[in-house]
């Protein structure tokens, strides 16, 4: 409470403000973010960028009806006008609640060895200096490196009607690089990034070397890759980054928001069998430093792991707590958001399927003509036909059990249900991808993604013809 | 109203710091919506809020900043702060202001400012976001929920710098958007949307919004897929500036300087059919999008893009043409206006025997070095000159450049309502990848 300045009063005082009209519920947001970004470009670490956030939001529930306001001063004046706006949303007999405070202890996901404010921007610019050179040094052929080092704090507090209190401090970095190579007169480009939750101990020598040779790599491919012919065929995903199949595919149409309104393709689902019974997928809020990583949600409920399929049964839907109400379970610590501006909504964190047991080369092995898809840029999905799509920068085609020509920018689109019940083999390779995954749904939010490779028995490829 | 001495203070306590030049812009902004689903209000958001953007250039250096924390204290403390930041990074002789000659001078007024909007009351925006809703809902059997949402506000910015620039816009805005959801064959719940735009209340359509997502859901019930092969394309202007994006980020000073570009060195050349006429249109007084100056404060003016196919500009902000050693444009398009084209989308339908009519794109990307694209479609087949069976999980592939040398039918009926007017378009022989 001493970083925003406000006392347990204040607090109390406004919660009786938001549901002075009859709301069933209300919540208090407070937040202060400071972001800061060095970008390179020509060879120099030439621009700098700060940013800074301060706000909080007062939201008020009854049932499915919510209101929502924010102000940008922390002041009592202000707060008090946001909440009687929020409290407007229902117009019943006030409440009067006797908002009893309970400290919660919350786990720590993503403690810090070496906080960001420690490391001054001189330390940090030769990380990105070294990161530049080891790229033109692998590879003649590059003409340009872009690369920016990005970091955040975001300090909050929350406090709600049922008295519960408690505060986060969320750090968040990312080094993202994309490298352009010329070529015979040709001209490719691709990006590689790491993101996680953690303080300036994040750059390593090792993490910088890694992510040179994996942009160089993965723009010299582009030069022999071509875009395949398209069609339907199987489908053979890679470890890691293909779990953006899991966050399109299925992850956003098993977020409750969509479930209680009934117009998500699985709204009739839960507890059915909609896959292979090995198959289990989960969504965690749980693993250390991960960018999908919260030791509470927005929403005040504490980081959890949750099941969306366990054993091939659709398991849980991912809950804020209006969605929790509505379905009479507890929430799943998915309430988040994208800042104090904005009402918490359903949203996935880490999303990623455990292991199964084949090995990738028996996947691969079984496809007479398909293709090996491992890295992507973007995907989206329709929640309610259950189409989703994911662009893939690099692949191979498979061509009687072998992985060929290579392949890229294609898109390929299925659909959920289908997809999910066409997963034929689930290999034992699974590791959790740690780009700078964003999620837009309305707001964005960080996530991540993981899985093992797996193969699919159809989903139709863009390409020529 | 804001305060635009937070701005000017800022400014000059910027140069106090040694900055040797500066830009600080102020923003501020008031939104509401009210959101309906089926029968029930289910959603109010209120929002206001306020930002101080600094550009700073420092002894050759440059950064970009903001806060929304104006109170003076901190914003000085925040100044300082990043002037010795920016102290800390390699010289950039690219980076300046713009040249004065270049500025805005004038003082007009784009008229985009609705000074009725305080009289509209909460009551009245509930009214409007739950009458869309009951417009339809109950209307089909098969309907699961009807959602819509209304929402107003305005936005003011006032950009100063240490050449002499000064400039002030504001602009109201009302928006009105439906997405009907149908139950269909198995499991599927199909989706229609559809959205009005305007800048005044009495432009925005009070009615109707609902009924054509219901329409438009309605048509997509059971859709199916063709045969992968090329087919006649008709792209729909709801969605056809989606194709269009890909080209304007080609055209843009970082790409360009980047070597990222399919459209390097392709200024005064041929890169689409002689239908690919595109126009941007700042100064059309009252309309979205439209404006006297750009983010660096430069007059801005109208320009033709394409040609008859020709590319005529990039856009090239003061630091880009700098770098480039080439002269400067605009940093960004304003209101972009095709040139030419005549009738309806029917009309396009009409001269194709079989094909596809794209109404909505399903992610997908571009590679922006190459320009070869990937996007997943939804839509209707074209049989004998009509809008046939609805289709979907369908992709289309190929390369931007090939793409626009493939157009070859451009409607006249692009939204006025869109600061990107885009009409129904027409091309020929794409791949498309199905069944």
């Amino acid at each position: 409470m001493r970083h925003f300045e406000v006392d347990l009063p204040v607090l109390q005082r406004l919660i009786q403000t938001a549901l002075s009209q009859g709301g069933s519920y209300a919540d208090l947001f407070f937040e202060h973010s400071s972001f800061h970004e060095l970008s390179l470009r020509d060879g120099t670490v030439s621009q700098a960028g700060a940013h800074v956030d301060y706000g909080m939001g007062v939201r008020v529930l009854f049932g499915e009806q919510s209101g929502y306001a924010y102000t940008e001063r922390v002041a009592w004046p202000e707060m008090e006008q946001a909440a009687r706006t929020a409290a407007a949303i229902v117009s019943h007999e006030p409440k009067t609640i006797a908002v009893s405070p309970r400290v919660l202890s919350l786990p720590q996901y993503y403690p810090m060895a070496l906080p960001w404010d420690d490391y001054p921007t001189e330390q940090q610019i030769p990380w990105l200096q070294d990161l530049n050179q080891m790229i033109y040094a692998a590879d003649t052929r590059v003409i340009k490196v872009m690369a920016r080092l990005a970091h955040a704090t975001n300090h909050i507090l929350f406090f709600n009607s049922l008295g519960e209190l408690c505060g986060d401090m969320r750090p968040m970095c990312a080094l993202s690089v994309t490298c352009i190579m010329q070529h015979q007169g040709r001209t490719e480009n691709a990006t590689a990034s790491r993101s996680f939750r953690m303080g300036a101990e994040f750059l390593q020598a090792e993490l910088v070397g890694a992510l040179a040779r994996e942009v160089v790599g993965r723009t010299a491919f582009l030069f022999d890759a071509i875009q395949p012919k398209g069609g339907e065929m199987p489908v053979v995903m890679g470890a890691g980054g293909s779990g953006i199949l899991l966050h399109e595919a299925i992850g956003h149409a098993f977020e409750a928001d969509f479930n209680r309104k009934n117009v998500s393709i699985f709204s009739d689902k839960l507890h059915k069998q909609i896959c292979h019974p090995s198959i289990n997928v989960a969504d965690d809020g749980t693993l250390s430093h991960s960018r999908g990583a919260v030791n509470m949600d927005d929403e005040g409920v504490a980081g959890q792991k949750t099941y969306m399929v366990k054993d091939g049964v659709l398991n849980s839907y991912l809950h804020d707590r209006m969605s929790a109400d509505f379905y009479k379970t507890a929430p799943t610590g998915n309430g988040r958001r994208e800042s104090f501006r904005h009402m918490p909504i359903p949203r996935m964190r880490a999303t990623y399927m455990e292991n199964g047991t084949a090995s990738e080369a028996d996947l691969i092995a079984q496809v007479k003509r398909g293709v090996f898809v491992e890295n992507f840029s973007n995907g989206q999905v329709q929640i309610g036909e259950g189409d989703f799509t994911f662009y893939v920068k690099s692949g191979y085609l498979i061509e009687n059990g072998r992985l060929t020509q290579p392949v890229k920018d294609i898109n390929i689109i299925g659909n959920g249900p289908q997809a999910l019940a066409d997963i034929s083999l689930v290999a034992n390779n699974g590791r959790m991808d740690n780009g700078t995954w964003t999620c837009g749904k309305g707001q964005t939010c960080p996530v991540s993604c993981g899985m093992p490779s797996v193969l699919i028995k159809k989903l139709t490829v863009g390409g020529t013809h | 109203m804001m305060h635009l001495d937070i701005a000017r203070n800022a400014l000059e306590f910027a140069l106090k710091q040694g900055c040797e030049a500066a830009r600080v812009e102020l923003g501020r902004g008031v939104q509401s919506a009210f959101s309906a689903r089926n029968r029930l209000l289910e959603k109010v958001h209120q929002a206001a809020g306020s930002s101080l953007g600094l550009q700073l250039f420092v002894e050759g250096r440059y950064g970009s900043y903001s806060t929304n924390r104006l109170e003076s204290t901190e914003l000085h403390k925040f100044i300082k702060e990043i002037a010795a930041k920016t102290r800390l990074l390699t010289p950039d002789p690219a980076r300046s202001l713009p040249h004065p000659e270049r500025y805005y001078k004038g003082a007009g007024d784009m008229q985009q400012y609705d000074s009725q909007q305080a009289l509209i009351g909460s009551e009245e925006k509930r009214a409007i976001a739950l009458e869309s809703a009951l417009e339809v809902w109950g209307s089909d059997s098969r309907m699961v929920s009807v959602e819509t949402e209304f929402s107003d506000g305005y936005v003011e910015s006032y950009l100063i710098d240490s050449n002499g620039f000064e400039g002030y816009n504001r602009q109201t805005f009302y928006n009105l958007s439906a997405e009907v959801v149908l139950r269909d064959l198995g499991d599927a719940r199909p989706a229609g949307w559809w959205y009005e735009a305007a800048l005044f209340k009495k432009e925005l359509p009070a009615a109707g919004c609902a009924q054509k997502a219901l329409d438009r859901a309605l048509a997509k019930l059971n859709p199916g897929k063709l045969l992968s092969g090329h087919y006649h394309m008709v792209v729909d202007t709801m969605v056809a500036a989606q194709l269009l994006a890909p080209l304007l980020s080609a055209l843009s000073g970082p790409a360009i300087q980047q070597n990222n570009s399919f459209l390097m060195n392709k200024s005064g050349t041929q890169v689409g059919s002689a239908l690919l006429c595109l126009h941007d249109r700042p100064l059309l007084v009252g309309q979205s999008g439209a404006r006297f100056f750009d983010a660096e404060g430069v007059a801005t003016q109208s320009r033709t893009i394409f040609e008859q196919g020709t590319l005529h500009h990039y856009f090239i902000d003061t630091y880009h043409a700098n770098k480039l050693q080439m002269s400067p444009t605009i940093g960004s398009p304003s209101l972009l206006e095709w040139g030419g084209g005549k009738g309806k989308l029917s009309d396009l339908l009409s001269q194709v025997d079989r094909g596809v009519l794209v109404t909505g794109f399903n992610g997908g990307n571009c590679n922006s070095s190459t320009g070869d694209f990937s996007y997943g479609i939804e839509g209707f087949m074209i049989e004998r000159g009509k809008q046939g069976a609805p289709i979907s999980e369908m992709l289309i592939s190929g390369n931007m450049l090939d793409l626009w040398m493939q157009l070859v039918g451009v409607a006249q009926d692009a939204r006025l309502c869109s600061s990107q007017r885009i009409p129904s378009l027409a091309f020929e022989n794409i791949s498309f990848s199905g069944i």
